[in-house]
């Protein structure tokens, strides 16, 4: 397994979707599902090309929610971007802050203090843990369980939302994090109502994989469907949990030890089969390990100020230079470019989407299997669309 | 992993007549990145992936940035024939004269690709590719035949920027609309002229109305 993508070098376009051909029986039916399709979580389309119930061509059309994010990033100062990026993925708008604050930070060389970088750490792995379910959540919707499974998971989900409305004024759009730190101090009461939360999480988890890990329909539903190769998927500069559910090992939590994540000790889950049980397992088990990082995290806590003294705010300048910063976002890599000439404005400010490229390989997937398969392919892959089309 | 210089010589030595530039980073964190002659860009790509030190079989992020023509104001030393009055008598002179003059020199686009390796865990390597101005030599050779992380994104530039990628599989718009015509991400981009009819114009929109009506009288736009 440690040579992904290089095994099948010589085979010219073994990276390519397969070409599917008709049976001759029949006509091929063209569809549009989407934009408005119910299962496309947002206004997204796939155009299908179907030979029956077989899907023998997919391609995913972008662009109904293009607003030039990145254009607009340009247009104004690194700070005032900073509640745009709570817009991109809005499931997960305090990792959005936190992977743009660690790339200014790296542009500009600018510590973190320690308490700072605790919160951060649990106000991310808490996203992660509403985000993991109310992805599976929604799964279950498309697979037909209607409202009730995403009932369980918005139920917990709101609990942590109620977490960042105490902490950061709003539940979604929470712009909270700085060039240096955290923009308020989380006080004693939310540090106790946060424990509390998560001493209820892993009985939610337990009753939700009661409820779902060997439930036939799921299983019938999920097994085998819409494999993906490891060495494609590597190819293909897919990342996060889809990733680790083809058996890639690569957290970059683990690889790159952002933060303070060399302080906790957790494991990362992996998938044998590549399939869409496999990216829902891995989900559920990327949970407790965000739980276990939780209760660590609140443990260690310490006192002391959330922002750097030092860091400049007003008329915040950095030198010429450029930096990449990446973090291991619930749906896969979050990564900001940033390109500084001097000036108050990022001269290029560029986002590298985790929804966006694990499409990549969406028509791969899909080939072959039933048109219902497609839209349970598509729900495992976890996209927001407001991050796919920026 | 390496440094950007030992990689530098290590394309050099597998690839020949590749050419291959150390583009600094004063940057804190020091993330210098390799210019890479675009005739040689595939070969070069290939070997990053495929080379069992490096191995960068992860293509995480491609970008474009448009770099405008700039004006480089220079003093420049001229010989003039000046009209001058020599001893009562009026004679053209050869003078020595110091003149500031503006040399342009010519923008363009770049494509950044920041590759890693899952293998060996380590990256970021930064390579990027330079086309030769902004305007009808916009070619650059995609990368997407050898990681095909490449596609979306390769797609997004040529959408957004306006590079062309030869030997991408399936080179179409992507965020636009296929009948758009320019290419919003470039600096010297201008949004159409889209005004709408408002009763209480004010602010900016009155300024857009203005400019929209001027356009009309000059003809230059419809009603």
């Amino acid at each position: 397994m440690s040579s992904f993508g290089i095994k099948n070098e010589k085979l010219a376009g073994w990276n390519r979707p397969p070409v599917f051909e008709s049976d001759g029986e029949g006509e091929l039916l063209e569809v549009a599902m989407g934009p408005h399709h119910p299962s496309t979580h947002g206004v997204f389309r796939m155009d299908v090309v179907l030979d029956g119930e077989r899907v023998i061509k997919l391609k995913p059309v972008f662009g109904y929610l293009h607003r030039n994010h990145e254009q607009l990033g340009q247009t104004q100062s690194y700070l005032a971007n900073m509640p745009y990026t709570d817009r991109l993925d809005y499931f997960c708008s305090l990792t959005n802050n936190w992977a743009y604050a660690l790339a200014v930070e790296k542009l500009v060389g600018q510590e973190v203090p320690e308490r700072a970088e605790y919160l951060r750490v649990i106000l991310a792995e808490l996203t992660r843990v509403q985000n993991h379910a109310s992805t599976i959540g929604f799964l279950l919707q498309e697979m037909g369980a209607s409202g009730t499974p995403l009932m369980y998971a918005f139920r917990e989900r709101e609990k942590i939302l109620d977490l960042f409305e105490s902490l950061t004024g709003s539940r979604m759009m929470c712009n909270y994090m700085r060039f240096g730190g955290c923009r308020v101090d989380a006080s004693p009461a939310w540090i106790e109502a946060t424990r509390k939360v998560v001493a209820g999480l892993p009985a939610f988890v337990d009753e939700f994989e009661r409820f779902l890990m060997t439930n036939e329909i799921l299983m019938a539903r999920c097994q085998g469907i819409g494999v993906l190769r490891p060495d494609l998927a590597v190819n293909s500069g897919i990342s996060g949990p889809m990733l680790r559910a083809s058996g890639v090992n690569y957290d970059i939590r683990k690889v790159d030890h952002y933060g303070i994540y060399d302080r906790f000790k957790f494991r990362v889950p992996l998938g044998d089969h590549g399939d869409i049980y496999d990216r829902y397992m891995v989900r559920m088990l990327e949970m407790r390990e965000s739980i276990s990082i939780l209760n660590q995290a609140l443990k260690d806590l310490p006192a002391g100020p959330v922002m750097d003294p030092k860091a400049k705010i007003r008329n915040f300048r950095p030198k010429a230079g450029e930096s990449y910063g990446r973090i291991e976002a619930p749906k896969g890599e979050l990564g900001f470019y940033l390109i500084s000439d001097g000036s108050p404005n990022p001269y290029r400010y560029r986002v590298r989407p985790p929804s966006f490229i694990n499409l990549t390989v969406l028509e791969d997937m899909c080939l072959g299997s039933n048109v219902a398969d497609v839209v349970l392919i598509f729900g495992s892959v976890d996209i927001v669309l407001g991050e796919v089309d920026r | 992993m390496k440094s950007v210089e030992e990689i530098k010589a290590a394309i050099e030595t597998a690839v020949p007549g590749a050419a291959v530039t150390v583009i600094p980073n004063p940057a804190p964190n020091a993330q210098h990145s390799l210019l890479i002659g675009a005739q040689h860009g595939v070969a070069v790509a290939e070997f990053l992936r495929d080379n069992e030190e490096l191995a960068l079989d992860y293509l995480s992020n491609v970008t474009g940035v448009d770099y405008l023509d700039k004006e480089i104001p220079e003093k420049v030393k001229v010989t003039r024939q000046v009209s001058k009055t020599v001893d009562g008598v009026e004679q053209t002179v050869d003078e020595m004269v110091e003149e500031t003059r503006k040399r342009v020199e010519p923008g363009y686009l770049e494509a950044v690709y920041h590759l890693f390796s899952v293998a060996k865990k380590h990256g970021p390597v930064i390579i990027r590719m330079r086309t030769a101005n902004r305007t009808d030599q916009v070619e650059l050779p995609s990368l997407t035949p050898v990681w095909r992380g490449a596609e979306f994104q390769e797609r997004e530039i040529f959408d957004l920027f306006g590079i062309v990628f030869t030997g991408h599989p399936d080179l179409r718009r992507i965020l636009m609309w296929d009948e758009f015509k320019d290419h919003p991400m470039r600096r010297d981009y201008v949004e159409p002229d889209d005004f709408e009819y408002e009763p209480t114009a004010h602010d900016e929109v009155l300024k857009r109305a203005q400019e929209h009506k001027a356009k009309v009288a000059a003809g230059e736009a419809v009603q």
